[in-house]
């Protein structure tokens, strides 16, 4: 089958099987493998990209089920050489080592934003239990995206 | 401290992963690309009687279904570290094919590989290929293993036993057990845990006919190991045409350091099918065929005299192994654990048995610590029970034990290189306001929740070395690392490193020290890790080792700069030994002269004013650094944690550490190793746990569903600090920071829980359901 999507901010029209997933149609058909499958039960969230806007686990969609969506991926979020403040405050506050969850960090800490604004760290904490990081102990990864919060209502 | 080195440099590695360019294995697709996917036995223990391949082969899209048949000739699978028995016997070694042909051994032990166009065909296809099994009974449990009656693993292994070691001097520690004021005894269990980096395994290996090259690229802690096995070990291809790349690698603890079966089946499946083969384990697959950590069981029985002070340790542990030795799972339970069991004490006599036997479950290897986090828990736990039974507060007992003087031979082998225990204690106690508990545990039971304190201390020993003496103990390979530094013309330096990181940023802390040795900007330097095609030789990174390679990178530099300093006699036209470096400027108390690093580079690839018979030109040097011993890092942490009776449930509710890791490159990135440490260590005291089920030996928590991973909102914000005694063992006094985390941080736990339930002990994981029975013990069921 084929799916049309707007993926970071281009129209592609893509061939498909009715089983592909989402994350597999990032990753395999449009080489877009800043998206991890980090789990088989969705549950860790690496997958994690914005369909319409909203944090979705692209390991848990068909690509068919968003055939004419709007996708962002975390190759989409800087603009013209310049970093998302959600990106720059992972580099700068250490919420990464391996970076594998890191692209799903971000884009959770983008939604996360959408819908509490600048969160204190507890939210963040609890807002994070769906996604996994096996190497900072999520200090880090809490201190940068409430920084990122800040940055992102300070854009705004 | 330099402009760089010492200090929060941000990660020069940083950029690629924010923005979803960087480069792991499963992101690799290759012209013409094939795709793995294994066949595993849904049994844990079973006789193969027919293995039918021909329904798979119909499958759409099926390439080829390789089987042991096809494997006839290749070795099996080596266990690198020979363990002697102590009647001096060799370990034995249950025989471990790359795949099944007769017997399986744990569940998803694979049997069989189909490749196919896509992943979805391959997976498909690998459902369809029949396999009949006779099953057997099983064991799972350590304990059980050599009992009489039980199932048995391997013809010609009685009892399930691989070996029955000792360390230390069981005569001296049975007397002074015998005439001890106080001897306390403690059976407690390390459970076993599964690693999960958040990357899963995965490798895609080419074949090369034309060139009889194969490249293989593999997420894996060490590249340089796997090039020499596949090699000289499987024949897959000749060490110089065979190129092992290990890009961007997820995160490893350990599980990523062993040789594995699937990656070598993949390799030969390149060959075969003559197009390169791609595999990627899906996370049920990694929780059963990651090698798992930890699991013993151990008895200690600790002597003391009349006040407090330790007179002898007596260990007596099993090792599960699971099914087969896996490549340093004999290592692990011995020459990691024995020999840390003086922990940070004087302890005059100590004696370790370990028995290591085989289960039908995964085999058990390296996960973050290997060996020590189960040598500190025994230490640490019944440290604590001692001061219970002789009414002494935990941190006096400790203080009144330290090891004050350094080097320390301690009775079981290791001689600590440096120390400052009582600091770390002092450090500790203040970071957590230990004398202020007895307020706040007054507080929570107002609030009705028990809240209890933990202190512990550790001992660890990373950067493993000497080759010489490692081979004595058993060891198959050298243990240095290596680095070559390269100076281009116009004074930019690219660093091929045989270290390999997977999270810890060496390429901002290698380029940190090259900076502030050559004095240039940390942009102009370039680390080059995890490809055998660019840098010839290495060991990667496990075991905290990376000061290793961060000291051949020190002298390699080092090279260079004397290099520089005899070009720069000619260009100054004064005696060599006047020319001096500081601040990346040649400079000679003879001229007024001076000359920058760049300069000198550029003179030296220009080669025109030095004599080139007498000095070579160009500026590459090289050094591979074999350390005199291992470095021992050490700390003291205070876990505080509330109880609440009503659920069992456990909250950690404050956490400090006091570590000390010597010369710190990058305290940025210690402190983050130290959070994903303590993290992983907190897991294992509450809630990761590996269960099989007792009778068919199947694995019960194989997915995030059914295993307890640390999740962010059941964690507290970490207190740490830092205190510095150098190690004497590398020029930069350096000693490792990557697992003593998860070393300190399983002890500490339980010694709060226990404190807070006035238990001498409960094992690991602390479930609300365990607590809450201790708790209830009248309550039904
Ligand atoms: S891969 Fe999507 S949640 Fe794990
Ligand atoms: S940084 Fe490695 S899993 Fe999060």
């Amino acid at each position: 089958m084929t799916v049309a999507l707007r993926v970071n901010g281009e129209d592609v029209r893509i061939d498909v099987t009715d089983r592909t997933l989402l994350i597999h149609a990032l990753r395999d058909h449009l080489r877009l493998t800043g998206a991890h499958m980090g789990c088989d039960t969705s549950q860790c969230g690496a997958c994690t990209v914005l369909v319409d806007g909203v944090a979705v686990k692209s390991c848990a969609m068909l690509a068919g089920q968003a055939d004419g969506c709007e996708v962002v991926t975390i190759e989409g979020l800087a603009r013209d050489g310049a970093l998302h403040p959600m990106q720059a405050a992972f580099a700068e506050h250490h919420g990464l080592q391996c970076g594998f969850c890191t692209p799903g960090m971000i884009m959770l800490g983008i939604d996360l934003v959408r819908r509490r604004g600048a969160a204190d760290e507890a939210t963040v904490r609890s807002e994070l239990a769906g996604n996994l990081c096996r190497c900072t102990g999520y200090q880090n990864i809490v201190k940068a995206i409430a920084a990122g919060a800040r940055d992102m209502a300070g854009a705004a | 401290m330099g402009r760089n080195f010492g200090r929060p440099v941000r990660r020069l590695e940083d950029g690629r992963f924010i923005q979803g360019n960087g480069r792991f294995v499963d992101d690799v697709i290759l012209p013409r690309q094939t795709y793995a996917a294994f066949v595993r036995s849904p049994y844990a223990h079973a006789r193969i009687t027919g293995l039918d391949a021909a329904p798979a082969l119909q499958m759409p899209g099926v390439v080829r279904v390789m089987t042991a048949a096809d494997l006839a000739g290749a070795p099996d699978m080596p266990c690198g570290w020979m363990i002697h028995s102590r009647d001096g016997a060799e370990m034995k070694v249950g025989s471990r094919p790359l795949l099944a042909s007769d017997t399986v051994r744990y569940v998803g032990e694979p049997v069989a590989v189909v490749v196919a166009e896509s992943r979805d065909q391959a997976r498909d296809a690998a459902e369809a290929v029949a396999v009949d099994y006779d099953e057997l009974p099983v064991v799972v449990d350590c304990g059980d293993a050599m009992a009489p009656g039980m199932p048995q693993l391997h013809p010609a292994i009685s009892d399930n036993l691989a070996y029955d070691w000792e360390l230390g001097d069981e005569a001296a520690v049975d007397a002074a057990l015998a005439v001890a004021a106080h001897r306390v005894e403690l059976t407690l269990r390390n459970n076993r845990l599964i690693p999960n980096a958040m990357e899963p395994r995965a490798c895609n290996a080419d074949w090369d006919a034309q060139d009889e090259k194969l490249t293989v690229w593999m997420t894996h802690q060490n590249p340089f190991g796997m090039r020499t096995l596949y090699s000289a070990y499987y024949g897959l291809a000749a060490e110089h045409s065979l190129r092992i790349v290990s890009p961007d690698v997820g995160g490893g603890f350990g599980a990523k350091a062993p040789n594995y079966p699937e990656e070598v089946v993949v390799a030969f499946a390149a060959k075969l099918v003559r197009r390169p083969v791609k595999w990627t384990a899906d996370r049920t697959e990694a929780f059963l065929t990651d090698a798992h950590g930890r699991d013993h069981l151990t008895t200690a029985t600790l002597g003391l005299d009349a006040e407090g002070r330790f007179l002898a340790l007596k260990v007596d542990t099993i090792a599960n192994m699971g099914g087969y030795l896996s490549t340093t799972g004999s290592l692990i339970p011995t020459y990691m654990y024995g020999t840390m069991l003086s922990g940070q004490y004087v302890i005059p006599a100590i004696h370790c048995r370990t028995r290591a036997v085989y289960t039908n479950t995964c085999p058990v290897d390296a996960y973050r610590g290997a060996g020590r986090p189960e040598a500190a828990y025994v230490v640490e736990r019944i440290v604590n029970v001692a001061a219970r039974a002789i009414g002494v507060d935990q941190a006096e007992i400790r203080r009144r034990n330290f090891i004050r003087d350094f080097p320390y031979q301690t009775p079981v082998l290791f001689e600590y290189d440096s120390g400052d225990y009582e600091g770390s204690l002092n450090q500790a106690l203040a970071l957590s306001d230990y004398a202020g508990f007895p307020a706040r545990k007054a507080e929570a039971a107002a609030r009705g929740k028990l809240r209890g304190i933990g202190v512990a201390a550790y001992v660890e020993a990373c950067g493993i070395g000497p080759s010489a003496i490692l081979a004595k103990l058993g060891g198959g390979a050298g243990m240095w690392d290596s680095a070559e530094v390269r100076v281009n013309p116009v004074g930019t330096v690219e660093v091929l490193s045989g270290a390999h990181s997977h999270g810890q940023g060496h390429a901002t802390t290698l380029a940190q020290l090259v900076a502030d040795r050559f004095g240039v900007p940390i942009e102009s330097i370039r680390i080059v890790q995890g490809d055998t095609d660019r840098i010839q030789a290495g060991t990667g990174t496990y075991g905290s080792r990376a000061s290793v390679g961060m000291s051949a990178t020190f002298n390699a530099c080092e090279k260079i700069i004397a290099k520089g300093r005899r070009i720069c006699a000619h260009l100054l036209q004064v005696p060599e030994d006047s020319v001096r470096f500081a601040d990346g400027v040649f400079a000679s108390a003879a001229t007024n002269k001076t000359i920058p690093f760049g300069e000198m580079a550029a003179a030296a690839h220009a080669a025109n004013a030095f004599p080139t018979r007498e000095i070579e030109p160009g500026l590459v040097e090289s050094s591979f650094f074999d350390p005199p011993n291992f470095t021992y890092p050490s700390g003291v942490y205070v876990a505080e944690v509330e109880i609440d009776p009503l659920t069992g449930v456990t909250e950690v509710a404050a956490f400090s550490a006091a570590d000390d890791f010597g010369i710190i490159a990058n305290p940025m990135i210690v402190e983050g190793q130290i959070h994903g440490g303590l993290t992983q260590g907190i897991g294992q005291a509450l809630w990761e746990e590996c269960r099989y089920d007792p009778d068919t030996a199947q694995l019960i928590t194989a997915s995030y569903l059914d295993y307890g991973m640390p999740r962010a909102d059941g964690l507290p914000e970490f207190r740490l600090a830092f205190g510095c005694a150098p190690s004497p063992s590398n020029p930069l006094g350096m000693k490792g920071c990557g697992e003593a985390g998860a070393i300190g941080s399983p002890p500490a736990v339980i010694n709060a829980i226990c404190d807070a339930l006035a238990i001498d002990h409960l094992d690991m994981p602390a479930r609300p359901e365990k607590v809450w029975r201790l708790l209830h013990p009248k309550a039904a069921g």
